[in-house]
């Protein structure tokens, strides 16, 4: 009802993607005490599109991983606020808004007590899906990240390899058809021909599932062949922001550290 | 009068007294797990309590076991000469492994696939009974197992104020300065504890997970 009142006053407006942000950091600060005050990240304001795909790239210990945990609640910010689809992620209903997120860890996480098909089908499991809802959904899926379901679903993770388990990370966050999917370093554990491989699949992947992604890695190159926009972040600050074109043409100091560090040279991004 | 002498003379007497033994530790097992367990879940989400529990499990642990069952002796309800009194002593004795298991186990899972659960949108009580119970199951197992094989041993002195079981032999054979006799009560209850050790042993082989 708040929306049309909205539409009704803002005739105008465009194309809600494009005025509306999907996940909106509002000078956001995160601060922990352990003996004293730290700040983890501070000033932080950012505003993500539907279908976009930040590659939010930092050093260790540069906050971006605090920063994608706030988003779906793992963390709470400190002061300012992140909104989700226009609403403060802290009047969100906890559980529902991690439903809607999917979520993709470098340790992927898999439940080592429950078979593939336990692990993928988990949330629309805890959303009471209808059973045949959520056997076809697991089929889908399965196609999505290159693997036969009817092969895998029985097995247990330890039973595959570590790009395997990697694909059965990606095939369980989209299993419920998130808008908004969160990966954290996901490629970082795999061998460099398997992440080439897997990194090609979520580039094939992401076309055609078109996500609002937000993908946290330490790597240049990976943030530039995934991203349709790189977020560098400093000690806690976005310090710079650009497209995977124009990045490596950018002069920032920290920037001009991760080209050198990578061998990349202007002109190179594709 | 050598210890098989005394085994083929006595057999019945040794067989009842080995199972009077079993009854006192399956009571008293079965107690303490359905107080640990229950206790070690509800750690889990009242963490606040953690540290008061465990240190009052402990210290029912350092009390030696015979003055445990002397303490208890006077105390109305709980205590008096015999059987309940030992059940008693032997709960708060086999309380601590299995509380002190259930709890690590519990909270000491890998932090990727908590992390995971709750990034998914696991309530707390789906994370501790879908998750963490059963990642959980061979370190509680391993917990019950360790009393088990405590609390056969304890049992023995139960005899001393009244309780049966093996330890009838051993305080007699002490009384009589018999190695056969302290030998008829003490071989039973070892078999008991090793028979103990290795069938749970292979229970909590068989439902380990990883």
């Amino acid at each position: 009802m708040l929306t049309r009142a909205h539409e009704a006053v803002n005739p105008k407006r465009e194309s809600p993607n494009l005025t509306q942000p999907t996940i909106e950091f509002k000078d956001v600060e995160y601060h922990i005490t352990i003996m004293d005050s730290r700040r983890i990240l501070s000033g932080i304001s950012l505003k993500i599109h539907q279908g976009e795909t930040i590659a939010l790239l930092g050093r260790s210990g540069s906050g971006k991983t605090t920063m994608l945990k706030l988003i779906n609640r793992l963390r709470n910010c400190s002061s300012g606020e992140v909104l989700v689809e226009n609403q403060p992620v802290r009047d969100w209903d906890v559980i529902r808004l991690r439903r809607r997120i999917g979520y993709i860890i470098q340790e992927v996480g898999l439940f080592p007590h429950f078979t593939i098909e336990q692990n993928v089908c988990l949330v629309p499991g805890l959303e009471n899906w209808p059973a045949a809802k959520i056997e076809s959904r697991l089929n889908e899926v399965m196609q999505l990240v290159g693997l036969n379901a009817a092969e895998y679903a029985g097995k247990y993770p330890r039973e595959l390899s570590g790009g395997q388990r990697q694909r059965i990370g990606v095939a369980r966050a989209l299993a419920a058809d998130p808008a908004i999917l969160l990966m954290d370093e996901p490629f970082g554990a795999l061998d460099p021909v398997t992440r080439a491989e897997l990194q090609r699949e979520f580039l094939a992947l992401a076309r055609k599932v078109s996500k609002t992604t937000v993908l946290v890695t330490h790597d240049l190159r990976e943030a530039l062949q995934l991203g349709t926009r790189v977020i560098l972040l400093d000690a806690g600050r976005i310090v710079a922001d650009a497209s995977p074109g124009d990045f490596l043409k950018l002069d920032q100091e920290v920037a001009r550290e991760f080209i050198t560090a990578s061998e990349l040279l202007p002109g190179a991004a594709q | 009068m050598n210890v098989w002498q005394f085994f083929a003379s006595h057999r019945v007497e040794i067989l009842a007294a080995t199972r009077e033994h079993l009854t006192l530790v399956l009571i008293s097992m079965a107690i303490a797990v359905a107080i640990g367990v229950p206790l070690g879940l509800a750690l889990v989400t009242h963490p606040r309590w953690r540290a008061v529990a465990l240190a009052v499990a402990s210290i029912f642990q350092t009390i030696p076991s015979l003055a445990l069952f002397g303490f208890l002796i006077p105390l109305p309800f709980l205590g008096g000469i015999g059987t309940r009194t030992a059940i008693v002593a032997l709960v708060l004795y086999a309380l601590l492994p299995i509380l002190r298991n259930t709890y690590v186990g519990l909270t000491g899972l890998d932090p990727a696939i908590l992390e995971a659960a709750e990034a998914m949108g696991m309530t707390e009580e789906q994370i501790l009974f879908r998750v963490r119970l059963p990642l959980a199951t061979s370190f509680i197992l391993a917990g019950i197992r360790t009393a088990t094989v405590i609390t056969i041993g304890v049992a023995t002195i139960a005899a001393a104020i009244g309780a049966g079981g093996l330890g009838t032999f051993i305080f007699r054979g002490v009384a009589m300065v018999s190695d056969a006799v302290i030998l008829a009560g003490a071989i039973p209850a070892a078999l008991l504890a090793l028979l103990a050790d290795f069938l749970l042993g292979v229970l909590e082989r068989r439902l380990r997970v990883v």
